[in-house]
Parts: structure tokens; C-alpha cells; sequence
């Protein structure tokens, strides 16, 4: 039997995953109808459902350890903005299509590795969402790769807006291998994933990569914090007013 | 592999493990009646040949309350309600009224739990089955020369590919394991 407090800490580790997933999810599907042509738009609304699905296995899991009656919609839709603990780099606006691949490809490759780590969590369910979704990452950087590659190495424009999206989201990847507090107790039971040792294994892979695209890859020292603690940027308020509007205007509100 | 693995077929591991729940499933009857049981996005493959149909058991002792457990393809496949109800409905028409449907993560569906009939059936609907190498073959001309329109196509199981030599689009059954 879990103390009430292993239990707290765990619903924390979970919504902040849930969170992670639904922000993305959301930000993604801004695209539906958006997307340069129409195959881009089928790619990017396709992987937006990928992480709205992981959204939903996680919410669900929060649901069951949280025991009080909240369903998942309850959790996405009626949270407020410094109760959402997603990671920072996950809300920021869709930008152009060079930012929407760039904040991809670093967060693909972040994703296939924090996954493959969970994979191996003591906690089942955990285990078991992560080996589903890493299919999913897995399949996400590989189309993301191509896609920065052709962009890179496309014309001085389609280069440039890479380099400005790199640019502009390098002091929001340090967060992703920032560990809270109960991210190390949890880590130190076997559950939650030692996200700062994925940080070498990150850059490594990321600087390689866009080597090969004539791209010289230096890891930011600016740090941006505060999304696991609830403390956002400017755009998640307006996101969420977006995406939670029916039912904040119509509780209960069903298909 | 070995030399004689590529001659001889193997079933893979995932399907075998599935086809194993299928025999020892004390349930028989029911297997049968979810065969008619179709994928609501590919109706002429049945959710057993696609895979995402995991096992059949009681759920209590008195042998009259049944535990169907499937897998969603996707995590975000918006099938699985359709799905469920579709057992179900299925279900009770042949008389069966206390049944479950619980959708389960582990094992995580791959493309080898699609059975050898259903890799057959997507061929017939011209939808070129999963391949591990990636190695795509046009499902009307059988040409080798294709090339990858889109990673994404009309379902999130699906890629969009075109065939060199007749030019034809087709879908592609993307490979996931």
C-alpha cells in the first residue's frame, strides 16, 4: 500500500507528463488546415493525435492514483494555467514552419531517448505507456530529420529560419534535463527517469545531426525554468483559454 | 536469420504469442462470432487479422461474465470506441450480454500481430503491407520503384507512396515495432 505522500508525489511525476503531452498535442493540431500543403497538414495533425492519445493514457493513469472522481477531460479541461506543469519548450506558439520542425526534431529526439528509459520504470503503467509511445517518437524523428535537412540545406530563406528557430529555442532545452525533487525521489525508487543523464546523450546526438546539415550546434548556457513548478510564459494562459473554452463555458458539455 | 529461416516460414513471436492466447482461450465460440468483427477504417479486415484483438477469457467463476481485452494500434487511434461498441453489439446479437471490453497497452501492438491473412487482405485493397526494411512494393503493379510521398497518410497507421512505374499513389501499412 502507497503512503498518501508516495501517492501525491507519483499523481505529480504523472501530470506533469500528461501535461507535456497535451500542450504538444494541442500546439500541433494549430496546424490543422495551416500546413504549407496538404500532406504536411495530414503529418502534422497525425502526430498531433499521437500525443493527444498519450495525453489521455496518462490523464487516465493521474485520474486512478488521484481517486477522487476527476475523469482525464476534467484534468485537461479544467485546470488552470499555473496548476499545468508542463515543460516550458512545449507551449511556445507554432512560430513558422522551420520553428515547428526544429522545436520537433529536438523534442523527437529527446522523447526516444526519456522513453526508451521509461520503458524500464518499475511503475507498470508507466512501462507500458512508454513502450507504446516510443514507436510513435520513433517514427516522429524520422520524419522530422529529413525535414530539417531539406530546410537547412533548402534555400538562404528556408536556412535562415532554421538558424532563427534554433536561435530562439536553444535557452528552452535546458529544461528538458532539469530533475525536480520528486523527480529524484522517484528516480532513486525506480520509477521516473534521470532526465539529466539524457542531457550528453541529447546534445551528442543533436550536434551530429545538424553537422550534417552545415549547422555548428552550440548548447546554450542561458537557462529558462519554471514549467514543472507551474510557472509559464506568456503564451500557455492564451492556449489554454483556447483550448479549454467549451467547457469552461459549458460544463459537463459532451459529444 | 539463417539460411534456413529465409526458407522456412516462421511466425513471428508477436502474432505466435496471440494465436497461442487464441487456442487455449476456453471462449472458443466467441472467437468465431468476432471474426465478422471488421476494422472500422479497413472494413474487410477483421480486428483479429489486424492484430488488435489480444484474448478472450471468463471473468468470474460461474463462467457467464466475459473479459475481451484488445489494443489500440495507435495511442491516439480514434477507432477504439467504434471498436469496442462493435464487439459488443456483436456480442449480443449471438446472445452474449455480459461481456467487457478492455483496452490494454501491454503488449504494445506491432505490425507483426497483423495476421499472414490480413498482410494478404491490406494487399487486396490495395494498401501495400508492412515491410521491416521498409521496402515498398506497388500494390497494383508489384514494381519495387517507389518512393515515399508523405510519412503520413489518411489514418495514423498509414504513409503515403507513389509507384515509379505505374504512378500510382497508394497507401502504405506503416511498419511499427
Amino acid at each position: 500500500m502507497k503512503t498518501e505522500n508516495q501517492q501525491n508525489i507519483l499523481l505529480k511525476y504523472v501530470l506533469g507528463l500528461a501535461d507535456d503531452a497535451v500542450v504538444m498535442g494541442h500546439r500541433l493540431s494549430e496546424w490543422c488546415s495551416n500546413a504549407p500543403y496538404l500532406e504536411e497538414d495530414i503529418a502534422l495533425g497525425n502526430i498531433a493525435l499521437d500525443y493527444i492519445g498519450r495525453a489521455r493514457m496518462f490523464y487516465q493513469y493521474a485520474a486512478q492514483i488521484e481517486g477522487l472522481g476527476r475523469s482525464e477531460d476534467d484534468l485537461a479541461y479544467t485546470r488552470t494555467e499555473r496548476e499545468f506543469t508542463n515543460l516550458l519548450i512545449l507551449e511556445l506558439p507554432i512560430g513558422d514552419f522551420a520553428f515547428t520542425l526544429v522545436r520537433q526534431f529536438f523534442v523527437d529526439v529527446f522523447y526516444v531517448n526519456y522513453l526508451k528509459q521509461l520503458k524500464d520504470s518499475k511503475d507498470e503503467t508507466l512501462a507500458a505507456i512508454a513502450a507504446k509511445a516510443i514507436k510513435e517518437s520513433r517514427y516522429h524523428l524520422k520524419r522530422s530529420e529529413p525535414w530539417i535537412t531539406q530546410l537547412s540545406l533548402g534555400t538562404e530563406e528556408s536556412r535562415q529560419r532554421v538558424l532563427n528557430a534554433i536561435e530562439e529555442l536553444t535557452s528552452f532545452v535546458g529544461e528538458l534535463f532539469e530533475m525536480t525533487a520528486i523527480e529524484e525521489t522517484l528516480c532513486s525508487e525506480g520509477i521516473a527517469v534521470d532526465r539529466r543523464a539524457l542531457q550528453p546523450i541529447w546534445d551528442n546526438y543533436v550536434q551530429q545531426f545538424l553537422k550534417t546539415c552545415d549547422i555548428n550546434f552550440a548548447p546554450s548556457q542561458k537557462l529558462v525554468v519554471g514549467g514543472r513548478e507551474g510557472l509559464h510564459t506568456e503564451h500557455l494562459g492564451h492556449m489554454l483559454a483556447e483550448m479549454q473554452y467549451l467547457q469552461r463555458t459549458y460544463p459537463g458539455l459532451s459529444w | 536469420m539463417s539460411h534456413l529461416e529465409k526458407l522456412i516460414p516462421t511466425l513471428h513471436p508477436d502474432y505466435a504469442e496471440r494465436l497461442k492466447n487464441r487456442m487455449q482461450s476456453p471462449c472458443q465460440a466467441l472467437w468465431g462470432i468476432l471474426d465478422n468483427v471488421v476494422d472500422p477504417e479497413l472494413p474487410t479486415v477483421t480486428i483479429w487479422n489486424l492484430g488488435i484483438l489480444q484474448n478472450i477469457q471468463w471473468k468470474n467463476e460461474q463462467k457467464n461474465h466475459y473479459r475481451v481485452t484488445i489494443t489500440p494500434t495507435y495511442s491516439g487511434c480514434p477507432a477504439v470506441e467504434t471498436i469496442q461498441a462493435d464487439i459488443i453489439n456483436a456480442l449480443e446479437k449471438a446472445g452474449y450480454t455480459k461481456v467487457d471490453v478492455d483496452v490494454v497497452l501491454s503488449p504494445a501492438w506491432s505490425t507483426e500481430m497483423i495476421s499472414p491473412v490480413g498482410k494478404k487482405q491490406l494487399q487486396q485493397l490495395r494498401i501495400a503491407p508492412p515491410d521491416p526494411e521498409d521496402e515498398v512494393s506497388c500494390p497494383i503493379c508489384g514494381s519495387n520503384n517507389t518512393q515515399v510521398i508523405s510519412r503520413f497518410g489518411s489514418t495514423a497507421c498509414k504513409a503515403l507512396y507513389q509507384c515509379s512505374d505505374c504512378h500510382e499513389p497508394f497507401d502504405y501499412f506503416k511498419y511499427f515495432d
